[in-house]
């Protein structure tokens, strides 16, 4: 169960025991509207194996199906054929028992709640009693180092706050895997860097698996253990990167390997094109 | 002694006394509106007496004697004589009691309106086909007259018992209430269940959500900033509603027809039949207050537009 990376922090185990990979994909492919007009192939025959307490990120050019891939093992869309293994369950059971939380481009704030109100929705849904959702919110606050902004609403935050009580809110309810799709897509590039490192501490924290859909190679290399690079649409594997780093903190991203590592995911993103 | 100069700058900035400054100049604004609606009537009144109601040949749009367009003091001073000779009580307080009748009316007529329209928006959100299937008789209903449509609703109430309650005619005025009231709030409820975009909807999916969840914490207050608008069209809707059907189904009681009654009486006693039309707008007015307070409630930690 040690994971093939060898990647700086995969440690024994998630927060879930149990044997066997966090995500099995096998022989995914997903076609949009077949049959139809406007019949498009996002994923084509993708192989993925994913330990737990892995960092892995996707990356690839625009419209090759990365976000596809993430909502296939989300379970929010259903391949055309292949097979999407999540814990052990199918995607959807996974999905089902909330087996994993999920952060968006956008930060998906509820407007009309309060952070700490934000944070408490999924457990809302699980049936959490209001004791408990409180001081786990109040947890997951300090974890992103929002305390001061518990009852402020989303709109009196700024853009790089909002992501950071949305990855409070994916996180909250402890999921054993966390889905990222561009979640600092929006930010400027220090704010990034700030939420990388935060991420990355979380992470570590956490034990958590992690799928991280990005368009920047030093984002990817800075934050996974593992980066898959897809091909143009229809979205393939062309190579999986593996990063050792080790611990990483604001010196890592000054160091040789980072940058041939940054070169290597650039040359396999090249040459896919 | 910094502090002492800080004080006013703060209240400057604390948003509540912003907010209540603006709602006392909202009400300053609407007696100065009244004080001119006022001089402009005299004001036409004097001019039409002096030039005898023509100009250069052309006769002026309306009369302008006594007879015809009253003093406004007269008016005011109707509202506390007897409603007719030998009556005790002043004509203030029965078109304060006609008004009140409406009111009550109306507002049965607004909550059932608002009901049916929201369980008419929910259904067409939840089947999409409902709201291919529906959304063109909502839109028809509408087209379909009032006065044609209150002496239908007359007969049919005419013989029925609800739940061992008798059909009483006030009921078919707040059915026709209802029936104007609920298709602002179907359709503005419609657009604002399926305001919410993908991702939200995603979001709440990746939590498993139900569907009954999902209208809960999601599509409901996501609906909200459309309902507000919503309502005040559906409040105004029910009172105008409420008076009409009156009119037309001769339901004794309400402000409606209290105009019916005075205007009998134009000719003997011009300024009675504007106190009821007063009555008519200040209960009107009254409505608008109230979903104006509505509106702060359910507006209430929400991002103002353009503040
Ligand atoms: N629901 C859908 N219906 C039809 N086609 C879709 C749908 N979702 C995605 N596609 C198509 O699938 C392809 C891959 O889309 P996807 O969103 O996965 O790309 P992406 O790699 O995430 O792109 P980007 O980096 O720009 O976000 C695109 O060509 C897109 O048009
Ligand atoms: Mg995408």
């Amino acid at each position: 169960m040690s994971g093939p990376s060898g990647g700086g922090r995969v440690g024994g185990g998630g927060p879930v025991g149990g044997g066997g990979p966090a995500v099995l994909v096998a022989g995914v492919s997903k076609v949009f509207n077949p049959g139809r007009t406007g019949q498009v192939e996002a994923v084509r025959g993708v192989d993925l194996e994913i330990e737990r307490g892995e960092f892995i990120s996707l990356i690839g050019p625009s419209g090759c199906g990365k976000s596809t891939l993430l909502r296939l093992v989300a379970n929010l869309t259903d391949p055309t054929s292949g097979t999407v293994i999540v814990n052990g369950k199918t995607a959807r059971q996974a999905r089902l028992d909330q087996a994993y939380g999920m952060a968006f481009q956008q930060s998906g704030l509820f407007e009309w709640r309060t952070v700490t109100k934000n944070i408490e929705l999924p457990l809302e849904l699980r049936g959490w009693d209001r004791v408990r959702r409180q001081s786990r919110a109040a947890e997951m606050l300090k974890l992103v180092k929002l305390e001061d902004f518990a009852d402020h609403h989303p709109w009196e935050l700024s853009g790089g706050m909002q992501q950071r009580v949305a990855i409070a809110r994916a996180l909250a309810f402890d999921p054993p895997l966390l889905l990222m799709d561009e979640p600092f897509g929006a930010l400027d590039e220090m704010t990034r860097e700030h939420m990388q490192a935060e991420l990355n501490r979380i992470c570590e924290a956490t034990g958590t698996t992690a799928v991280f859909v990005t368009h920047s190679i030093p984002e990817a290399v800075f934050l996974s253990d593992r980066v898959v690079v897809l091909s143009p649409r229809p979205g393939r594997i062309v190579t999986v990167v593996e990063v050792e780093l080790g611990a990483r903190n604001d010196d890592t991203r000054e160091t040789p390997e980072f940058f041939k590592k940054i070169t290597e995911v650039r040359e396999a993103l090249r040459g896919s094109a | 002694m910094a502090g002492v100069t800080q004080v006013p700058a703060v209240a400057e900035r604390d948003p509540h006394v912003a907010a209540w400054r603006r709602r006392v100049r909202r009400v300053v604004m609407f007696v100065l509106a009244l004080a001119v609606l006022a001089a402009l009537w005299e004001g036409y009144k004097w001019f039409g007496q002096s030039v005898g109601d023509r100009v250069f040949g052309w006769r002026l749009p309306a009369r302008s004697d006594n007879g015809s367009m009253p003093h406004v003091w007269d008016v005011v001073r109707r509202f506390g004589q007897p409603e007719r000779r030998g009556t005790s009580h002043t004509i203030g307080a029965t078109v304060a009691a006609g008004a009140w009748f409406t009111f009550r009316v109306a507002m049965a007529g607004f909550v059932v309106g608002v009901v049916v329209g929201m369980a008419l928006a929910v259904v067409m959100q939840r089947f999409g086909v409902a709201e291919r299937g529906l959304l063109p008789y909502v839109v028809l209903s509408q087209t379909v007259p009032l006065v044609a449509l209150a002496p239908l609703v007359v007969g049919w109430g005419g013989n029925l018992t609800v739940f061992g309650i008798r059909w009483q005619l006030w009921m078919s005025v707040a059915v026709i209430a209802a029936y104007l009231a609920f298709f602002p709030v179907a359709i503005g409820g419609l657009r604002g269940l399926q305001a919410p975009g993908s991702e939200a909807v995603e979001l709440m999916d990746s939590y498993a959500a139900s569907w009954g969840q999902t209208l809960l914490k999601l599509r409901l207050p996501a609906a909200v900033p459309y309902l507000v608008p919503a309502l005040k069209l559906a409040a105004a809707s029910s009172v105008v509603g409420a008076v009409v059907a009156e009119i037309s189904t001769g339901t004794k009681g309400g402000i409606g027809r209290l105009i019916i009654e005075y205007s009998r009486e134009a000719t003997s006693d011009p300024a009675k039949v504007y106190t009821a039309m007063i009555g008519a707008a200040a209960l009107g007015l009254v409505v608008a207050a109230l979903v104006g307070i509505l509106d702060l409630v359910m507006m209430r930690h929400r991002p103002q537009v353009g503040s």
